[in-house]
């Protein structure tokens, strides 16, 4: 690992409702890699995910200690402003959730937030964001049409052109195929291994096929804490913690 | 991007007032009554019945009201409990698999919450011109018996509908039947039935449109069935049409009882409400 | 033996279930066959149109009562629906936990209230309020018995019904949908205004029209503060005189004068249409709502 790291974790605490979830969590996210967080479920690796772009802080009775870093920017120090992070990290949660307008505007929310009004530069945007998740040809006609009206799978696409269109420079997924049949699943991760030239991703998962497929580092979280981190291969062919070696025997037999 | 915070802090504020203006509207409301009614209130406002010349300005109280309200309030909550809990439990124990009628019975229900007690008033009226009743307690006690079902199936039906459906059915796959298994839901929802209890009596305390044509007015305490009952709300409505100070002055002094009367029964429902809720899995 | 028990009770039941919902109809046949008589001397049409109320005439022209209604139920709307909007929004998008909890049992309090106190604080706050400080800016003379005062009533009245019917319809709203619009970067507000409120929008529409159907029939707490004038009102300052006010006020003279309960029946009947469709339109939207949110 000789890029710089993206996020630096430091030290991260989350207790959430009085419960230690992540417990002292240091780790250095790979620059323009994917990197997948794997873990038994409950382990705190959707709580690790969101404390990356601070959708954590809409937890009820959250306390978060520690130092995210990204871009050398500390995100959780009183100061930050939120939604300048949040700019940064396109987020693709399990199930789609299109905003409740046409297609068209739902790539074009975020960039019209952000101060982007010039219809030419928006339709610019949306026919790239849609090119680049390989929704444009499907879509290219009923651009004005609900977005809820798209099947799951072209719904996932557009959440991810969405996240795109408002330029980040981090993508995180959070077991974004897992509602998905097979040929959509497919076309996302396909879409995760050529954007990465471009982003850094961070997903996680608890497919290990889709995470040998997909990413370059894995991170295993066990009871809030990671236990192994290292490159795909190596982690998966040659665990070095104990603990590593049981979960993956389980899924590999 | 300073436009959009302070786009935000705008309408924050904004929605702060709002809040203000619609919680502090209670305290407003509560708060001059109280500060209105007590320079009037006295221990003969609640122990004695209006002497003659009551309305005038001369002594007495309004016992007889008072009286009145809670006869005709606890009448009609027990009549209507003997009315409601079987509906209720019809509903939700008797009727599963036929989901859309029982949907349909839950919307007629709604739709009878919904209907004014002016309306439950003037039909108590047809009832009573049809039956030959007059303007008496038992008058008072069908219209408010009418206006107060809805609530308590209403409520009823919400409570049991907490009682998990695997309590139901493993009563029933013992063999019990239907009505034996209510009997365990009934033991069950205890705090549920108080509350329901709680809430329909308040109601029914404090509504004047339904006892207006059907309950008549007097200043006695009524001993019978077929006497005129005097209700707290119609008093203070009375009194406060008087010319004489005095007389409004009682007015805010029934005014703030039946304030308390009802304040004490909300608070306790809503107790009721949380201890309930506290013990659901 | 037990089941001979079980079956009678459940007839029992089935008896008094279906006597309850058929009320509905009974309460309805019954307002109108009482109506008849009316409905034989003028038509629809007239009675709903004329002003002439003139009992002892025999005229009976319901427009003044239903326009007393109407501009009541409208001003406690305008008045009510924004301040409750605001409220919901506040209370389950940028509260504290904890001050969410001790608001909102006042604001269920505030449900408890008999309609007569909501009266004599009326009487006591309102119209003098209206009388002096509000009515001066703006006409000649108002004795602050007024429609205004009569909608201000009305709106207090309604506060809590908007209130827990709009936070509910808002903490319904998946809190994912909510993410996904703050995840691309935007302030609270900016997903309440453009993502939350158009899932929202049908709640807001129905609590309004629920809350329009129970200020329709609001009686006592209208009847102590509006002045009570058979006219048409012009103005917030004017007096009006509701129709559930007009069927209270005139019960006692309904029978000694030929045709006049049937007219206040038929008042009756009018109301209860109206309610019974709003009711019924309300619950429909909160139904499709909800299916929507959670499917």
């Amino acid at each position: 690992m000789t890029s710089t790291p993206h996020i630096s974790v430091q030290n991260l605490n989350v207790h959430i409702e009085n419960q230690h979830i992540l417990k002292d969590i240091s780790i250095n996210i790979p620059n323009k890699k994917v990197t997948s967080i794997i873990g038994p479920s409950g382990c705190g690796k959707t709580t690790l995910l969101k404390s990356f772009n601070r959708l954590l802080d809409n937890t009820a009775n959250v306390k978060v200690t520690g130092k995210v870093l990204v871009d050398g920017e500390n995100i959780y120090d009183p100061d930050v402003e939120v939604t300048h992070i949040r700019k940064k990290m396109g987020l693709l949660s399990q199930r789609p959730y299109p905003l409740p307008m046409s297609i068209y505007d739902n790539v074009a929310y975020g960039p019209r937030i952000h101060g982007i009004t010039k219809r030419a530069e928006l339709d610019l945007i949306v026919e790239q964001q849609l090119k680049a998740t390989g929704l444009w040809n499907e879509v290219k006609y009923r651009l004005n049409a609900s977005a809820t009206r798209l099947s799951i799978g072209q719904q996932q696409r557009l959440c991810l052109a969405r996240g795109l269109a408002v330029e980040p420079e981090i993508i995180l997924g959070d077991e974004s195929t897992s509602a998905l049949d097979p040929v959509s699943t497919s076309i996302i991760e396909d879409l995760f291994i050529s954007l990465k030239q471009k982003y850094s991703i961070v997903l996680v998962t608890h497919i290990l096929r889709q995470a040998r497929r997909v990413s370059d580092y894995i991170i295993f979280v066990y009871m809030g804490k990671i236990i192994e981190f290292g490159p795909t291969e190596e982690l998966l062919l040659n665990p070095k913690e104990e603990l590593t070696k049981e979960y993956i025997k389980g899924f590999i037999s | 991007m300073i436009k959009r915070k302070l786009e935000e802090l705008f309408f924050k504020i904004l929605m702060i007032l709002a809040t203000i203006v619609v919680v502090g509207s209670f305290f407003l409301i509560v708060g001059t009554i109280f500060v209105k009614g007590i320079p009037f209130m006295n221990l003969d406002m609640i122990t004695k019945t209006p002497g003659g010349g009551f309305y005038i300005g001369k002594e007495g109280g309004v016992l007889n009201a008072i009286i009145g309200s809670l006869y005709i309030a606890g009448g009609a909550t027990v009549l209507g409990l003997v009315i409601s809990i079987p509906v209720a439990f019809f509903i939700n124990l008797y009727m599963k698999g036929r989901r859309i009628t029982s949907d349909i019975i839950r919307l007629a229900f709604d739709v009878l919450f919904g209907i004014p007690s002016i309306v439950y008033g003037a039909f108590g009226f047809l009832i009573m011109v049809y039956f030959g009743i007059r303007a008496s307690l038992l008058g008072g006690i069908i219209a408010v018996t009418l206006l107060i079902i809805p609530v308590l199936v209403r409520t009823l039906d919400e409570v049991i509908r907490t009682v998990p459906g695997e309590l139901r059915d493993a009563a029933l796959s013992l063999g019990a039947t239907r009505w034996e298994t209510a009997k365990v839901v009934l033991r069950q929802i205890k705090p549920g039935i108080y509350t329901a209890i709680l809430l329909a009596f308040g109601r029914g305390i404090g509504d004047v449109a339904s006892v207006l044509f059907t309950a008549g007015f007097s200043d006695n305490i009524p001993t019978s069935l077929h006497e005129p009952a005097a209700t707290l709300p119609l008093a203070i409505f009375f009194q406060l049409g008087s010319p004489v100070e005095e007389v409004q002055g009682r007015a805010y002094a029934s005014a703030l009882i039946l304030t308390i009367l009802v304040l004490i029964i909300t608070v306790l429902s809503e107790v009721m409400i949380k201890k309930f809720s506290k013990h659901k899995i | 033996m037990r089941f001979l028990k079980d079956k009678i009770i459940s007839k029992l039941m089935l008896v008094f279930t279906l006597a309850s919902v058929s009320l509905i109809v009974v309460i309805g046949v019954g307002l109108y066959y009482r109506s008849i008589p009316i409905l034989h001397q003028s038509s629809w049409h007239n009675l709903l149109t004329k002003s002439d109320w003139k009992p002892l005439k025999g005229l009976f022209g319901f427009y003044p009562f239903i326009m007393g209604t109407l501009w009541v139920t409208g001003i406690a709307i305008i008045i009510a629906l924004p301040l409750c909007v605001l409220t919901s929004f506040y209370l389950v998008e940028y509260a504290h936990p904890k001050i969410k909890q001790i608001l909102i049992p006042f604001v269920n309090l505030l449900s408890g209230i008999p309609p007569v106190i909501f009266g004599v604080w009326g009487v006591l706050f309102i119209v003098p309020f209206i009388q002096s400080s509000i009515a001066p800016h703006f006409v000649e003379f108002s004795t602050g018995y007024s429609v205004l005062a009569g909608g201000i009533v009305l709106a207090i009245m309604i506060f809590p019904l908007i209130v827990s019917i709009l936070n509910e319809v808002l903490t319904t709203i998946p809190q994912e949908l909510k993410d996904a619009s703050l995840a691309l970067g935007t302030t609270k507000w900016e997903t309440i205004k453009k993502v939350i409120i158009r899932k929202a929008a049908p709640g807001i529409v129905a609590a309004a029209v629920l809350a329009i159907s129970r200020a329709f029939g609001e009686t006592i707490a209208v009847l102590m503060v509006c002045g009570n004038n058979a006219v048409v009102p012009h103005s917030v300052f004017d007096p009006g005189y509701p129709l559930p006010a007009l069927i209270a006020n005139n019960y006692g003279e309904m029978l000694s004068i030929p045709l006049y309960d049937s007219a206040l029946m038929f008042a009756a009947l009018l109301l209860f249409i109206i309610i019974l469709l709003f009711n019924i339109l309300s619950r429909i939207i909160l139904t499709r709502l909800e299916r929507n949110l959670t499917a």
